[in-house]
């Protein structure tokens, strides 16, 4: 088996019996032995449940069952992500070796769906952070160069799927935790519109924001995954109640026709700065490769995008300071000893629990919720959400899809962006989606600076993923011939 | 980690950020904050993040001059509305798996050090 083999081939060849689960499974193991010391992909890696679940996949496929579209396909699921008896840490010693009483409802689909989980991966401390650096468990390393960042903050997903340890991935997306380490490791990472894909089971970072979705090396198998996942679930009160959407039937109908809009002020030449020439020059390279398939390519002025880094850094903190409150030593998690009474062992076990990062957003928060300053901070960023949500609604009369960056730079250096705030920059393409609650995609598209891969946003109305995936396709089949391979 | 907590009692006038990188934020709001979220932070830690805090802050300061008086608030991707379930009586038995995660349980209950007073 090639190390390029995807979900999609997998699937069928294990539910035609032309190859095995379980044969699937130690291809992928072997190459997690070989190179797991390296990256630190995993927290944990459940490589005696996974042989059990592969054994059983075989023996219905060999009774001739239907085991579903993942069939004997190797996942790894990102360690914010509830597995029943498996720990469950969010990279944080708060979490240290907690294990869940249930599943996530999306482990539950992914394993009626044959998928196989290899195990639980990185991530920065309950999801805060852009380089997975942010980990109480150690640093994840970028599998194209071990010296940088895979981003953040599913770094770990995404250096899984880049590295071959499994064809897919889940991570969660807050403000581009998905997108941006998918661009950083050059593979496809898709932030489903809100309410899509169930938040059952996945620890809350901030609730309004948070959304599951896939990473793949292909945009079918993302596609794939994402319709595996999706549709409604009644132990999520925001999931909205209907089916999955139909994502794979129009996948190459290619993009003739279609209204391009790529964004004006997230191509480095207004007030937002910092990004890198190379990354600039191959976004517009694909929306040069969209105008040649036949889509009709325009700049678009969604003039609100800048201001939401500022709004994000109150409304995600402030939501993530009231999730976290929680964790206090009482019930499950960290307790640290000694506490004299049950208010000292609650900051006791806060303050060794939670790592710097983490600490942080929980002060910001509290501050932007206080008493004095409420209407001043998160007041006013709830309106600014609402000024992005109309500005993106002015562009999609025009346009069916937009288009920038993913990340304003490729994969850095780990320890070199040890400021908060630099840090946060990371994500200024990619937070005015969850801000507005709809989907986008990071499609890798040629390289930038030190040959490293550039991922290229496609962004999309409500609901809107049929026509976000379609022309990711394009992209994706774009970028293939730049290179010679093929697709 | 933890060499001299000081959350609870912070010392006035000392080390307090500059005010045009801090967007206004000091070292007494940084413990006040830290003691209203159950955070305990050491004098470097309390330097530390009120520089780092106040910079977000300050970066934030672009929105201060939008007039956004007219618009109305988003709280939520689209709006939500209370999501009832049929009435139905159901079963659920988690009272063993509840306690068993706690780190410490006693009599079917979680078991805290005493809420008044101190650990005799």
């Amino acid at each position: 088996m090639s190390s390029t083999t995807t979900a999609v081939e997998i699937a069928d060849a294990v539910q035609a019996g032309t190859t095995s689960a379980s044969d699937v499974l130690e291809t992928h193991l072997a190459r997690i032995a070989e190179r797991e010391g390296d990256i630190h992909a995993f927290n944990t890696v459940t490589a005696d449940q996974a042989r059990k679940q592969a054994a059983s996949i075989d023996e219905r496929v060999a009774a001739g069952e239907d085991v579903g579209p993942l069939a004997g396909v190797p996942i790894a699921l990102k360690d914010n992500m509830c597995t029943s008896g498996i720990a469950t840490t969010c990279s944080s010693k708060m979490l240290e070796g907690w294990e869940p009483p249930y599943d996530a409802t999306v482990v539950e689909r992914l394993a009626a769906a044959g998928a196989i989980s290899v195990g639980k991966t990185n991530l920065d401390e309950f999801a805060m952070g852009s380089s997975t650096e942010n980990s109480a468990f150690g640093v994840t390393h970028n599998p194209l160069d071990l010296e940088r960042v895979p981003g953040g903050s599913s770094g770990g997903s995404a250096a899984a799927v880049a590295a071959g340890f499994a064809p897919l991935a889940i991570g969660s997306d807050t403000g581009g935790s998905i997108r941006q380490p998918a661009a950083l490791c050059g593979v496809v990472g898709v932030k489903p519109s809100y309410g899509t894909v169930s938040r059952y089971g996945l620890i809350a970072f901030a609730s309004s924001l948070d959304q599951i979705g896939p990473f793949s090396t292909t945009v079918t198998d993302s596609a794939l995954l994402f319709q595996t996942m999706a549709g409604h679930d009644p132990r999520d009160s925001t999931s909205i109640p209907q089916p999955a959407p139909d994502v794979m039937s129009g996948l190459d109908n290619g993009v003739a026709g279609m209204r391009v809009g790529v964004i004006t002020e997230l191509m480095g030449e207004g007030e937002l700065t910092g990004f890198e020439p190379e990354v600039i020059a191959q976004t517009r390279a694909a929306a040069d490769a969209l105008a040649a398939a036949g889509a009709t390519v325009d700049e678009v002025s969604v003039p609100s995008t800048i201001f939401g880094l500022s709004a994000y850094y109150q409304i995600a903190p402030a939501e993530a300071s009231s999730n976290l409150a929680r964790y206090d030593g009482v019930r499950y998690g960290h307790r640290e000893d000694g506490g004299a009474n049950t208010a000292a062992m609650m900051r006791a076990s806060r303050t060794a629990g939670f790592g710097p990062e983490v600490k942080r957003r929980i002060m910001l928060g509290t501050y932007a919720l206080s008493a004095g300053y409420f209407d001043a901070f998160y007041g006013k960023a709830q309106r600014v959400r609402t000024l992005i949500i109309n500005d993106f609604a002015a562009a999609y009369e025009n346009f069916d899809v937009l288009l920038s960056p993913t990340s304003p730079c490729v994969a850095f250096p780990i320890g070199a962006k040890s400021d908060p705030l630099t840090m946060y920059l990371n994500d200024t393409c990619t937070i005015p989606s969850n801000l507005s609650g709809q989907p986008a995609i990071s499609v890798p598209f040629g390289t930038g600076a030190d040959d490293l891969p550039v991922g290229v946003q496609v962004l999309a109305p409500m609901l809107g993923e049929a026509a976000m995936f379609t022309v990711a396709r394009a992209l994706e089949v774009a970028a293939s011939q730049n290179t010679g391979e093929t697709s | 980690m933890v060499d001299e907590p000081v959350a609870d009692e912070p010392r006035a006038g000392s080390a307090v950020a500059n005010e045009t990188t801090s967007g206004g934020l000091t070292r007494d709001d940084v413990a006040e904050v830290a003691s209203l979220a159950l955070l305990e932070l050491t004098d470097a830690e309390l330097d530390e993040f009120t520089g780092q805090l106040g910079a977000v802050l300050a970066h934030a300061k672009d929105i201060e001059a939008l007039d956004v008086s007219e618009v109305a608030p988003t709280h939520h991707p689209f709006p939500l509305a209370n999501v009832f379930r049929d009435d139905v009586v159901e079963t659920t038995d988690v009272h063993d798996a509840a306690l068993g995660m706690a780190p410490e349980a006693e009599d079917g209950q979680f078991r805290v050090p005493p809420a008044l007073g101190e650990e005799p």
